[in-house]
């Protein structure tokens, strides 16, 4: 466990939307969780980060009502899910990463359904799935099947039919697995927007990216416990921030390039890695002055550089940050040293 | 693991609210406005898909034509007349068998159906979940009518002669629907415990085709062996199909009728319950 400050010991605290205890989900011998706590407050952004399998969206189902937990307890929006599930269900939007949306019917008459079940009189139902449409940038294609959509456009019109009913709690299950990177930017201005429209979201990702730019505060989890949690910058500043590559124009010099950066002790800079079969030296930084400190110190030495790239951790290098061993899927490439 | 250990529960953050039941409970109208909601679903689907229409329209012109001009001659012989009778013996017996045939369909759509996301996006929204299940019945049974329709067209055309009145007819439909509904009821279930759509309807063939060929659907039963009649006396289509046959033609029905009616309520008051418990844990 790494130590960082409990969120709901935060002097910003306010009331918490979202308190989970000890929740427990088993599935035969598979402990999907493991006695899980967490806060989400009202009005912000809580990132789950945790590979397949971590527990993520059985947490998600249990919140949502769908799964039962066997222990534990969790109240999101004042309702407990077990005792009060039909109240929760009025107060909670779930986007899953599967579209659940009827892929029969066009954009608007899954919309209209869904504004019908929610109870809205039948011209308010039009006027809101017409308002969602355009906002969610679909009035062109309104008329056409769900299942003529491109996968950008699905979790669009996801996301439009989980905010029908204005929920005060959104789930959002990997909202943007599977999709290309314009589509993923697509999704996440949506979700700023709900955000910034005083939504309380619960997000689960295996991408540190997706955390860092819609999270406020982050929980990683794995084999259905909790292994670390905090603010985004204290997660990052934890992992080393981004990561510097860097392919010197004669591979031979790698490690003598990482020598250098070593022996220099430029502010920060705790260790550079050389890693002779990719050809590239990685470098953990923290900010665009290191960034250049680094390739600055690099040129006066004389080195010669063909390619430099900086990279968010992946998932992977958050998990051996944070326990010392990489997840079960990892791949062996990045040696050991990189923790330190 | 010092997040892992147990922190309190909650007493001073947010109170939770109300107590269980009261509030959340949806009223009878929210719950008929939900189903219809629902049932404009299915139509739509059947409107983008007019093919799934097919099988409606298509079994009873096929099963009357085939049944009629193939056995019509002989069976109507041994019933001490020719083709004309039988069609008249037949049709009442193929409304009886429509609604199982639906019914069955009614398995292999639900299987196919609740594996897709949208089931959760239901079980996530603040209705009756039984609202998701009435509405499919709602909208099978009228394809089932469609179907009636259609075979009851058939056998006019091919010279039918009803024997008592349309109320009679009337009350007919109504008891196959019944008893079409409770069919359904148990398919829905057999839909939602099985994997495969494929098996579903290997399930569902391989119960019918018993129950519907050992029955008095398609043929008296004085000519079958003691053992098949014994069958054939319980089995409760017959008694639908004698039902549905008195109510058209004439003859006694009261007895069949109570039958077929004890049988429709016992099944739905069993099967629809637990139908609607498996559609709530279904993960």
């Amino acid at each position: 466990m790494v130590d960082m400050t409990r969120n709901d010991k935060n002097p910003r605290s306010g009331a918490n939307a979202v308190e989970v205890r000890g929740l427990v989900k088993h599935y035969g011998e598979t402990k999907a969780l493991d006695g899980v706590d967490l806060d989400v407050r009202e009005g912000t952004v809580l990132g789950v980060l945790g590979p397949n399998g971590a527990g993520k969206t059985t947490l998600v189902r249990c919140l949502s009502t769908l799964v039962t937990p066997d222990a534990g307890h969790a109240v999101v929006a004042g309702y407990d899910v077990v005792r009060q599930p039909r109240q929760l269900r009025r107060t909670i939007g779930l986007t899953g990463q599967y579209a659940s949306v009827d892929e029969k019917l066009s954009g608007r008459e899954n919309l209209y359904m869904i504004g019908r079940l929610l109870d809205l009189p039948r011209k308010t139902a039009r006027a809101r799935a017409d308002e969602l449409l355009e906002r969610f940038s679909l009035t062109d294609a309104a008329k056409r099947p769900a299942m003529d959509y491109s996968g950008g456009m699905r979790r669009r019109l996801d996301l439009a039919a989980s905010m029908i009913g204005s929920p005060s709690v959104l789930y959002l299950d990997e909202p943007t697995t599977g999709l290309d990177p314009r589509t993923r930017n697509e999704v996440w201005d949506e979700v700023q927007r709900m955000v910034a429209e005083g939504a309380t979201v619960l997000l689960t990702t295996q991408y540190m990216e997706e955390a860092e730019q819609l999270a406020n505060e982050l929980t990683v989890i794995d084999k259905g416990k909790i292994i670390a949690r905090g603010g985004v910058d204290e997660l990052k500043a934890k992992v080393g921030g981004r990561t510097l590559q860097i392919r010197p124009s004669d591979p031979a010099e790698l490690a003598a390039m990482a020598q250098t950066l070593r022996e220099a002790g430029l502010d920060g800079i705790a260790g550079a890695q050389a890693v002779p079969d990719e050809g590239l030296l990685y470098v953990p930084i923290l900010s665009d002055e290191q960034l250049t400190a680094v390739v600055g110190l690099l040129g006066s030495r004389g080195f010669s550089l063909a390619h430099i790239a900086t990279a968010l951790p992946s998932l992977d290098e958050v998990f051996l940050a944070i326990t010392g061993e990489k997840t079960a899927h990892s791949t062996d490439t990045i040696p050991e040293e990189v923790a330190a | 693991m010092s997040t892992t250990t147990l922190t309190p529960a909650p007493t001073d953050s947010v109170p939770v609210k109300a107590a269980p039941g009261g509030e959340g409970r949806i009223g009878l109208r929210a719950n008929l406005r939900h189903i219809s909601a629902l049932v404009r679903r299915n139509l739509l689907q059947i409107k983008k898909d007019p093919e799934s229409m097919f099988d409606v329209l298509l079994m009873p012109i096929v099963f009357t034509l085939l049944f009629v001009y193939v056995f019509g001659g002989s069976v109507g012989g041994s019933l001490g007349g020719d083709r004309q009778d039988y069609l008249n013996y037949l049709v009442p017996g193929l409304m009886a068998m429509m609604g199982m045939n639906i019914a069955s369909a009614v398995g292999t759509g639900v299987n196919d159906d609740f594996r897709k996301g949208v089931m959760d996006r239901f079980r996530t929204m603040p209705i009756a979940r039984s609202s998701v299940l009435i509405a499919k019945i709602v909208v099978e049974l009228g394809r089932m009518l469609v179907a009636i329709v259609i075979l009851l067209a058939m056998g006019f055309a091919l010279g039918m002669e009803l024997g008592t009145s349309v109320g009679g007819l009337l009350e007919a439909i109504v008891l196959a629907g019944v008893f079409g509904a409770a069919i359904m009821w148990i398919f829905i279930l057999l839909g939602l415990s099985m994997k495969t759509a494929q098996s579903v309807q290997g399930v569902g063939f391989l119960v019918l085709m018993p129950l519907q060929f050992g029955s008095s659907i398609f043929a008296p039963t004085q000519t079958m062996p003691g053992w098949l009649q014994t069958f054939t006396d319980y089995n409760p289509l017959s008694n639908l199909a004698d039902a549905v046959r008195g109510l058209m033609m004439g003859g006694p029905v009261a007895h069949s009728v109570w039958i077929t009616l004890a049988w429709a309520v016992g099944i739905t008051v069993v099967v629809a319950p637990l139908a609607v418990s498996k559609f709530r844990k279904r993960t």
